[in-house]
């Protein structure tokens, strides 16, 4: 059984289609790249798949570990394990890093039916995984996001999804505003996270983050449906001719 | 202004004095205080009655206009007998702040066996309004006590008060535990008035509490309280405030803040209870370098009307104030702000600052919001604001997409908010209080 399934889905944003029939597959630990040119639909792949309010889904499915998600609300499908890495993390002014992560994992757990962890046992996962991901612990004590650069923002996404351990892990182009440096470490963040039964999304422009997370699956979006999917060579040769000819064949 | 109301609502205004006459009259003999205290209450009451319950036509009434939200003055309460003390008891020991020395008011009455006063260390002076008005030997304080302002709910109060505590902290003293003034209601419909006097004289420290309850099945009920406060030179009180009245309950209290010289006052209003409840401050820099540092959160829901009015008067020169306010409204809730920050010609090098935040959480609610700056020096540093919108969607989303319910992340979001007036209170203690309250609601609104 597929880890995601996404069939024929039809999307509409303020009564216009955005979404045209959409199918997706991607198995237990399988890493994905969407990619396509801006409007293709990308984003809000990533934003329906985790429950953003403002979509209205017109017809299709989207099956996780064969279960209708579109029932679900956001929480319930983090706690199922489905994890957005946002392409703009907010920011939370009043609500420090630490509370926030720790307040997200133990709600998690609590609806998994699993025990809450107790604030040394969380504060001592939670400062080892910031380490890895060059993560200063003052940064933990100040609000959600708040003052961080783009970079930062970035790598407390990858934090996040490093805590939650979820079993589908969105990226919506974590690549986007990264210098190679930066880039580089969340790489190394998300391929520390790669497992047999953990998939990843990545939704990205370039084939940058590619020559670090190495895809099996490349899919070409173009106008709100999955128009060619193949591996890694794939990405190369979009680099190389761009998408026009998917736009065409679209 | 009087004769258009007349013709305006002539049933409405006679039935509104008629009542207020027959509290007055039906009170008078309950009332502490005969001689001189007896003329000031009658003159008092005259002064209510001429003008009456205020009403949207009074521009500092403007937003809370009491003939529409109180109707009228319901008759004083019964003294509580043992019964109503019973109820009481429960309700104090819910309400009161760990290691704080107690006094207690039930129904507008100072009730000693609920109360720590054998508690009360050196330097502290607590006698209760009553003992003040009935001794002869303290004339002057009793004047004082019961003095009168412009304001027709004062006035009301000045007639009707039936106890109080004043509170004298002498010359250096530093309160080792802090005070906590809790009043409880116990009857349903019916009212209560209390007056209350605390005086730090200079160089004393204080912290004093004052929370408003209702025990249990009390409700209906309107308190109005009076409480005048003089800070000496150099003192410092930091004094919260916590009104948690019944859900169908009326509270009006009013604060006459005078500050001296170099004195610190850090004060904390927080409204979680009540049909309608306001807080109306008139707090006066009087000393130069006196410094005032306040904060507030109104938390609203179903049909709740809370209003904060501050005038903030800087008299001296060197003052610094700020005023950090924020309102969360649910429901149909409406929050009133009115702060006006006043600097006279001598005030010079005054540094004023006020904020209102309001938090809107549904479509019924609604936020009325009045700032005003009254400057006559013209070396001064003053500003004010106020915004009011909903909580951000994207945050919602945000905080449910890492798992949050759309109630847990309201809260922490709605926490968060409230936090920047919170963190305003200087005692680690009081603040964790303050957010303590703050869960309650957050908890009664699931």
């Amino acid at each position: 059984m597929p880890l995601l399934e996404v069939r024929n889905l039809h999307v509409c944003v303020e009564g216009r289609e955005i979404l045209h029939g959409l199918d997706l597959t991607v198995n237990a630990g399988e890493a994905h790249a969407i990619m396509g040119p801006n409007g293709s639909g990308k984003s809000t792949l990533g934003h329906v798949i985790t429950g953003k309010p403002g979509y209205q889904v017109t017809a299709g499915q989207i099956l996780f570990k064969g279960e209708d998600l579109l029932a679900l609300a956001p929480d319930q499908r983090a706690a199922k394990g489905i994890f957005l890495a946002f392409q703009y993390p907010v920011e939370i002014p009043g609500v420090t890093t630490m509370n926030f992560l720790r307040t997200a994992l133990n709600a998690q757990r609590k609806a998994r039916g699993q025990s809450g962890y107790s604030t040394p046992h969380f504060l001592k996962k939670a400062r080892t995984v910031a380490k890895q991901l060059n993560i200063p612990q003052s940064m933990l004590k100040r609000g959600v996001n708040v003052g961080f650069s783009g970079g930062e923002k970035k790598r407390n996404e990858i934090l996040q999804m490093a805590l939650f351990e979820p079993s589908m892990c969105i990226l919506d182009e974590i690549d986007s505003g990264l210098d190679i440096d930066a880039l580089r470490i969340v790489a190394e963040g998300i391929n520390a996270m790669r497992s047999q039964d953990r998939s990843m999304i990545m939704i990205t422009h370039y084939q940058r983050l590619l020559n670090y997370v190495v895809p099996d699956v490349v899919n070409v979006m173009s106008k709100g449906r999955v128009v060619k999917s193949g591996d890694k060579q794939l990405a190369l040769e979009l680099e190389a001719s761009g998408y026009a000819q998917f736009e065409n064949a679209a | 202004m009087d004769l258009v109301l007349a013709k305006a609502m002539p049933e409405d205004k006679a039935n509104a004095e008629r009542a207020a006459d027959n509290v007055f009259a039906a009170a008078r003999g309950r009332l502490p205080g005969v001689g001189r205290i007896a003329d000031i209450r009658a003159r008092a009451f005259e002064a209510y009655e001429r003008v009456g319950l205020p009403h949207r036509r009074v521009e500092e009434w403007k937003y809370t206009d009491l003939r529409v939200l109180m109707r009228d003055v319901l008759l004083l309460a019964d003294t509580p007998d043992a019964s109503a003390l019973r109820r009481a008891q429960a309700a104090v020991q819910q309400a009161a702040f760990k290691g704080a020395i107690k006094l207690v008011l039930v129904d507008g009455v100072f009730v000693p066996s609920l109360s720590d006063v054998a508690k009360l260390g050196k330097g502290v002076i607590v006698r209760t309004l009553r003992e003040v008005l009935e001794s002869s030997a303290s004339d002057a304080m009793a004047g004082l006590v019961l003095s009168t302002t412009a304001d027709a709910m004062i006035s009301l109060n000045t007639a009707m008060a039936t106890d109080g505590v004043v509170v004298t902290i002498t010359e250096g003293t530093a309160l080792r535990r802090p005070l906590h003034v809790i009043h409880v209601a116990t009857a349903s419909a019916a009212s209560h008035f209390t007056r209350s006097y605390l005086h730090l004289d200079d160089r004393a420290q204080g912290t004093v509490l004052e929370s408003f309850v209702a025990a249990e099945s009390a409700g209906g009920y309107q308190a109005n309280n009076v409480k005048i406060v003089l800070v000496g030179n150099q003192a410092g009180l930091s004094h919260l405030r916590v009104r948690a009245d019944a859900p169908d309950a009326a509270n009006i209290s009013s604060e006459i803040i005078a500050v001296g010289s170099r004195a610190k006052l850090n004060l904390f209003d927080m409204a979680r209870g009540g049909a309608v409840s306001r807080y109306q401050d008139f707090i006066t820099l009087a000393g130069k370098e006196a410094e005032l540092s306040m904060n507030g959160v109104n938390l609203l829901m179903e049909k709740q009307h809370a209003d904060t009015t501050l005038v903030v008067d800087h008299a001296a020169p060197h003052c610094v104030s700020r005023q950090n306010f924020r309102a969360v409204a649910d429901g149909a809730g409406r929050s009133v702000f009115q702060g006006r920050i006043i600097a006279r010609p001598d005030a010079q090098k005054t540094d004023a600052k006020m904020t209102m935040r309001v938090l809107l959480l549904s479509d019924q609610a609604e936020a009325d919001n009045k700032p005003e700056l009254e400057i006559f020096a013209d070396d001064v540093n003053c500003s004010h604001g106020a915004t009011s919108g909903g909580l951000d969607e994207s945050l919602l989303f945000y905080l449910g997409a890492r798992g949050l319910s759309e109630n847990d992340a309201q809260a922490l979001l709605i926490r968060a908010f409230l936090g920047e007036a919170i963190e305003g209170i200087a005692n680690d203690n009081l603040r964790d209080f303050a957010t303590a309250q703050t869960d309650h609601w957050l908890k009664a609104r699931r």
